[in-house]
């Protein structure tokens, strides 16, 4: 194996035994990341020279036997929708494109802290509003297992980047599946946590009571470690759970026992009907027979309103999207509309023409998707009914719960598709996320792990769990991956058919590296 | 669930967004067809159904008045599209 496709794990002990320097490692990847990059296109934002400096650093630290955090020197990449001082922060958005925050995320904070060296900023749908990385303004991002397809979205960039070894592991963030559907379409790792263990401080806002931090990872354990450093009440969020829920936070790598005999896991019958590509509900239920193979006891259940979380969704994130994103008026920051031939806009032509001009075509509809769902004579039929079926859903996970310490089911309900093959089509792009959804809208955990193959691209399989169920849920999750193959396979960057052009996508018109 | 033209240029003039009429047919009939498929919600009865706004069980979070660190004025006024000294320029109001 080469340098760049070791866990962050493997190089935390290469560190460590005092094998490489984090100078070294940090080359290995940087090596890695511009020999693929112009397949891959994972990268909106490089920092190697900070990335450098930082790497640096921690092997002085090293040097004069300081005790260091686990994973000091280890390279990370973040989602370009997560603040950093001084660097530039998009979201994959021309509104953005120039934006260079006055301060950083608490988990930028809390990596830094960690001595993890950044290796740059990640692609993503625009304000990650998208399941395919198609609605970046800048460029598309391609799937390492086969380039002629999407790595899913909106963390895109960082599930391509991890799986195609430009970063040993990155952060993304899940708003209806944005951390776990990239993850299951590239072959990693992807933890959503409870809404209120990780805070979103610092995070470009998309859908506030649904938006959630979590690490993209080649394995299990990697998505512990990372989870140890990212996890804990910050008083800057207010929507942060106190104590993080449970007193302190745990070390998530105390649950990787190898041991889930007598769990019980639930495989809701409403998760495996139509439009579950047949391949990947092979590969599934392949992976049920794994776990009660493990003395897991797995058995059938019922989640009656699952029909329901794509709606209810597509009404609530979209009319807190709409809220959100009023901030860019081009007046603080970000871009302002400028009239032509030395005319001059009053204020309404400037606030419309910066934010016509400033948003690509996904957001501009769910900006008037969710101001439709808020307005006058609307609100009860669409918002306040979406949140009543949130409720419904909520009281369904929590029956379930009461049998069962997990569900069970496929993060996707097709394999990658290829680029532009759903660019047109947003509702077919919206059930991409018809398994991921209802987990945002309880706010519980959930995680994808890889789970198998159809016809050479990954499939994902997703547990998920009552709240702050997080270290049974990496159990479950490390006791399969070490019974199965697939978290040591690595993607082949072969090339598929023809990509499409990006200049014919929706919405964009760049495709250059900036 | 078909939305006319005009309440497409309402609820742009609304989200400030200034649409071409290339956008308003495009964007109508895709949203015609979101809210039709989102229709199906209003099938069940949840007259005895609570919302959930919220799924944490915190209300009114408040801090200590306290001065605490604050931004840097050069950091932040580093991104403002028109700026006088210490001023953000807009067009004028009045």
């Amino acid at each position: 194996m080469e340098i760049y496709d070791l866990t962050a794990h493997e190089l935390a002990d290469l560190l460590q035994r005092g094998e490489m320097t984090s100078e070294e490692v940090t080359g290995a990847i940087f090596q890695r990341i511009h020999d693929v990059e112009p397949d891959i296109q994972a990268y909106v934002t490089i920092t190697e020279e900070q990335a450098y400096e930082a790497a640096r650093q921690v092997d002085g630290e090293r040097r004069q036997g300081k005790d260091l955090p686990y994973l000091a020197g280890v390279p990370a990449g973040l989602k370009d929708v997560l603040c950093t001082r001084g660097i530039r922060t998009t979201c994959s958005s021309r509104m953005l494109e120039h934006f260079i925050p006055p301060y950083s995320a608490t988990v930028v904070e809390k990596l830094a802290a960690a001595g993890a060296v950044f290796t740059g900023k990640l692609n993503m749908d625009e304000f990650a509003m998208g399941s395919s990385t198609e609605n970046s303004a800048f460029f598309p991002t391609h799937n390492p297992w086969d380039l002629s397809r999407v790595p899913g979205g909106s963390s895109g960039g960082p599930a391509a980047a991890v799986a195609a070894g430009e970063a040993p592991y990155a952060l993304g963030t899940d708003t209806g599946g944005s951390i776990r559907q990239p993850a299951s379409l590239c072959g990693i790792v992807g933890l959503k946590p409870t809404y209120g263990l990780v805070s979103r401080y610092g995070m470009v806002a998309f859908a506030s009571s649904l938006d959630q931090i979590g690490p993209m990872t080649k394995d299990v354990r990697d998505c512990a470690l990372v989870l140890n450093l990212i996890a804990g009440y910050d008083p800057l969020d207010s929507t942060s759970a106190p104590g993080a829920g449970l007193g302190a936070v745990p070390d998530y790598t105390a649950f990787l026992t190898g041991e889930i005999r007598g769990l019980r896991i639930g495989v809701p019958r409403e998760f495996f009907g139509d439009g579950l590509d047949s391949a990947v509900a092979e590969a599934v239920k392949a992976s049920l027979g794994k776990l009660a193979g493990l003395g897991a006891v797995v058995d059938e259940c019922s989640f009656p309103h699952a029909e329901y979380s794509v709606p209810c969704y597509y009404l609530i994130a979209p009319a807190e999207a709409s809220s959100n994103l009023a901030r860019y008026d081009g007046v603080h920051y970000g871009y302002r509309a400028v009239a032509e031939n030395g005319g001059a806009y009053d204020l309404m032509e400037m606030y419309t023409n910066t934010r016509s001009q400033g948003f690509g075509a996904e957001v501009k509809r769910r900006i008037m998707l969710g101001t439709y769902a808020l307005s006058s004579g609307y609100y009860d039929a669409y918002y306040l009914q979406a949140l009543k079926l949130r409720t419904l859903i909520r009281d369904d996970f929590n029956r379930l719960f009461d049998q069962f310490d997990a569900i069970v089911s496929p993060t996707s309900p097709t394999p990658p598709f290829r680029l532009g093959e759903k660019s047109d089509d947003p509702l077919s792009m919206y059930l991409s996320d018809v398994y991921t959804i209802p987990v945002n809208l309880a706010g519980i955990p959930a995680i994808s792990i890889p789970c198998g193959y159809t016809d050479g691209l990954p499939v994902g399989l997703q547990l998920m769990g009552p709240v702050f169920s997080e270290g049974t849920l990496l159990r479950i999750a490390h006791a399969f991956e070490q019974d199965t193959p697939y978290h040591q396979d690595r993607a082949p960057l072969k090339r598929g058919h023809a990509a499409v052009s990006p200049a014919g996508r929706e919405g964009g018109d760049s495709h250059g590296r900036l | 669930m078909k939305l006319s033209m005009e309440e497409v240029e309402h609820v742009a003039l609304l989200a400030r967004l200034a649409l071409s009429e290339e956008e308003k047919e495009r964007f109508g009939a895709q949203l015609s067809s979101i809210l039709e498929y989102a229709d199906r919600i209003n099938q069940l009865d949840t007259t005895r159904v609570d919302p959930t706004y919220h799924v944490l069980p915190l209300q009114n979070v408040s801090r200590l008045d306290e001065r605490g660190a604050t931004l840097a004025p050069d950091d932040v006024f580093q991104n403002a599209p028109d700026r006088d000294g210490s001023y953000f320029r807009v067009p004028r109001i009045l």
